[in-house]
């Protein structure tokens, strides 16, 4: 990333997902050009148009599936030119129930959560750490702080991607590129999607993105989209085991 | 989930969903049941309520192409004007037709063919129409225009959702030199005046009158005609010059909770009237106004609908005749003011010829909007402006209406049996309807 903080060109993976396009959209009105990567090739070019229209910024597309056997490096390693910044809002929230009854359930929850995302960031951080510049952003859950009965598939995936990325952070530290890790608690998206949610402690998606943008410019390293999350999930890792494992929560 | 339109009355249970693309129609049409597009849910009653299904257009938000030489946007039905305000005025672009709140989707609209102040020039929201594409019955999606599918493109103009689901559209904006309006109040002592204002102000491309519903007797139709047109450059005042195109601060005040319904009673609103008349008089002559507060003065008002307390309001919206309308006009005003239902806005405005639509509302002649807080009466002094409405031939607006008798609506919209016809040939029917169209039998 240039030294004036000014991001010129981001790569969004994830970017047909409501969080994902929220962020995209924030990017582009603070002037940033865009690479958007998605599954889907039609609801990319929707998001791309939408983007362009409002915006004007440049913006390219890039098909791309994390659950490809190379979890997508194939993509990291031929974006030309390469981003300043990289924001990663793979996920798949899936049935709990579905996974602990199905082994493919599951492993589709895992590998959209952390295999693929993991895979896909350790790639551009090779091409960042080689630069040393740039940021690499993942989305990940407050889901990943402790496993619970009612969601710990995701919850294991998230916490594998949070401590990827904390590694990563780690690695880069002393080159000049930098890793952000990105808390939302609850969310009003597609994935929530007839869930009944706290509203206090549920944000739309554009809070989430300003909360990324924001992240990003100031090299935050661990941002909780809402300060109440980092309390709640403290207080929650502070449960002792011996008591955790009774509750249902 | 409890819905109600923006009048909060009446409420229905719903079944609701969101679809965020296409790729959503398939399972929501799959299901059992009719359904029913929302949007903002901004019309007054019962339009956009289906107890089987009410589908969100919401997730619908976006905008797809914009072509700089000739205006035309085209953007999904979901898209908010208050997005598209934000986004295209400081480009120097603004809608064709604005209805009085910002806080509507495309969608929303087309489908109850929206107007503005400018419809006696312009006409509806869907006359700058040129192709929209919708979601029919069998699962199709057809793009539909004035070359193709004709017919169901004038059906689904003012179509009120019954054609099918409005999923996107494209309509001619207009080149704006700054995003304020010349606007000038002329006062009229009574109902005469107010027309006679109207007459006169053909050439300008906006107007509209506030009525005071309790003027009563001599003074029955006193108004404030409000009056305006596009300022160009060159004509703001310097203050302004330097941000031609601006938008309006955002801050919007709040109304925390439900007002005690004696709130508005004929004194408050009496005594409110009176003093907007007076300071409307005092205020001569052509000023700036931005357009925000121009179009949309209650947006400012985050809630409005609160004022009217838990119970909510009707909002009745006829059009009469030209011909007809110094009687009927009368008429309704003097049935108001006699029941002391203290009505904040009422609002009188000329119309131009009516549009292609097959069920759209305006038509050549005056229409007339007032607000009825509900109380007990509220629905049988509705029926009787709905007597007098019809027996001046005039018709009611579906995006209001809440207790229309069918018989009268039949008569009220001549084209009706044609939209039948074509919702028949579409099959329509088995899919589409709204808490409105089992009431009206549409």
């Amino acid at each position: 990333m240039p030294a004036n903080n000014d991001i010129g060109l981001a790569l969004v993976l994830g970017a047909t997902s409501d969080i994902g396009r929220a962020i995209a959209l924030g990017l582009a009105r603070e002037g940033c050009d865009l690479q958007l990567a998605g599954r889907d090739p039609a609801r990319l070019k929707a998001e791309a148009d939408d983007i362009r229209v409002r915006t004007g910024v440049a913006v390219t597309e890039h098909a791309c599936d994390v659950l490809n056997a190379d979890g997508g490096a194939g993509l990291a390693e031929a974006l030309d030119p390469c981003p300043d910044v990289a924001v990663c809002v793979v996920g798949l929230l899936g049935d709990q129930q579905a996974s602990e009854r199905d082994g493919s359930a599951a492993q589709l929850v895992m590998w959209t959560n952390y295999v693929g995302p993991a895979l896909l960031m350790g790639a551009l951080a090779a091409r960042f750490e080689a630069r040393g510049s740039g940021v690499l952003a993942g989305v990940s859950s407050v889901a990943g702080d402790r496993g619970r009965a009612t969601n710990y598939v995701y919850g294991s995936a998230k916490a594998g991607f949070t401590a990827f990325l904390s590694g990563l952070r780690n690695r880069l530290a002393a080159s000049g590129a930098h890793v952000v890790t990105v808390k939302p608690g609850f969310v009003r998206t597609r994935m929530t999607e007839g869930m009944r949610l706290p509203g206090p402690l549920t944000g739309a998606p554009e809070e989430v993105a300003r909360a990324v943008v924001e992240a990003i410019r100031r090299r935050r390293d661990v941002v909780y989209v809402r300060r109440v999350w980092r309390a709640i999930m403290l207080a929650i890792r502070l449960v002792p085991e011996r008591l955790f494992k009774r509750l249902r929560i | 989930m409890k819905l109600s339109g923006w009048g909060r009355y009446p409420v229905v249970d719903c079944g609701t969903a969101t679809l965020r693309g296409p790729e959503d129609l398939g399972g929501v049409l799959a299901r059992r049941g009719t359904l029913i597009a929302r949007g903002q849910g901004r019309s007054y009653a019962d339009a956009a309520l289906n107890r089987d299904l009410t589908l969100s257009t919401l997730g619908l938000g976006r905008m797809q192409a914009f072509d700089a030489d000739t205006g035309v946007l085209t953007c999904e039905a979901g898209v908010g004007l208050d997005d598209i305000l934000r986004t295209f005025v400081p480009r120097g672009w603004f809608p064709p037709v604005v209805p009085g709140t910002k806080f509507v989707t495309v969608g929303g609209m087309i489908a109850a063919d929206v107007h503005g102040k400018n419809h006696h020039r312009d006409g509806t929201f869907g006359a700058h129409v040129e192709a929209l594409t919708l979601a029919t019955a069998d699962g199709g999606i057809r793009v539909c225009s004035r070359t193709q599918d004709a017919d169901l493109f004038r059906a689904t103009l003012g179509g009120m959702g019954l054609t099918g689901v409005i999923l996107s559209a494209s309509f001619r904006m207009q080149p704006i030199e700054t995003s304020f309006v010349l606007a000038e109040t002329v006062a009229a002592a009574d109902l005469d005046a107010a027309m006679a204002v109207f007459e006169a102000s053909h050439d300008w491309p906006y107007s509209v009158a506030w009525i005071d519903c309790l003027a009563r007797g001599r003074r029955l139709g006193r108004s404030l005609v409000l009056r305006g047109a596009p300022m160009r450059r060159r004509a703001l005042p310097a203050a302004l010059a330097s941000r031609p195109l601006r938008l309006a601060p955002e801050g919007r005040i709040r109304v925390p909770v439900d007002a005690p319904s004696l709130l508005l009673n004929r004194w408050s609103v009496g005594l409110f009237n009176g003093l907007y008349h007076r300071r409307g008089r005092a205020r001569a002559g052509p000023r700036p106004v931005h357009f925000d507060p121009f179009f949309f003065p209650l947006d400012r008002i985050d809630g409005w609908n609160r004022l009217y307390g838990r119970r909510g309001f009707v909002q009745y919206q006829c059009v009469l005749s030209a011909g007809e309308s110094a009687a009927g006009l009368a008429a309704l005003l003097g049935r108001v003011s006699v029941a002391g239902q203290g009505s904040f806005l009422a609002v009188l405005k000329r119309f131009g010829p009516a549009g292609e639509g097959l069920m759209s509302f305006p038509a050549e002649g005056y229409t007339l909007a007032l607000d009825l807080p509900l109380r007990r009466g509220t629905l049988a002094l509705v029926d009787a402006l709905d007597g007098i409405t019809h027996a001046h031939g005039g018709r009611v607006y579906f995006a209001k209406d809440a207790c229309c008798r069918p018989e009268r609506m039949r008569e009220g919209y001549p084209q009706h049996a044609a939209f039948d016809a074509l919702r028949k040939a579409w099959g329509a029917p088995r899919k589409f309807a709204s808490e409105l169209s089992r009431r009206l039998e549409l």
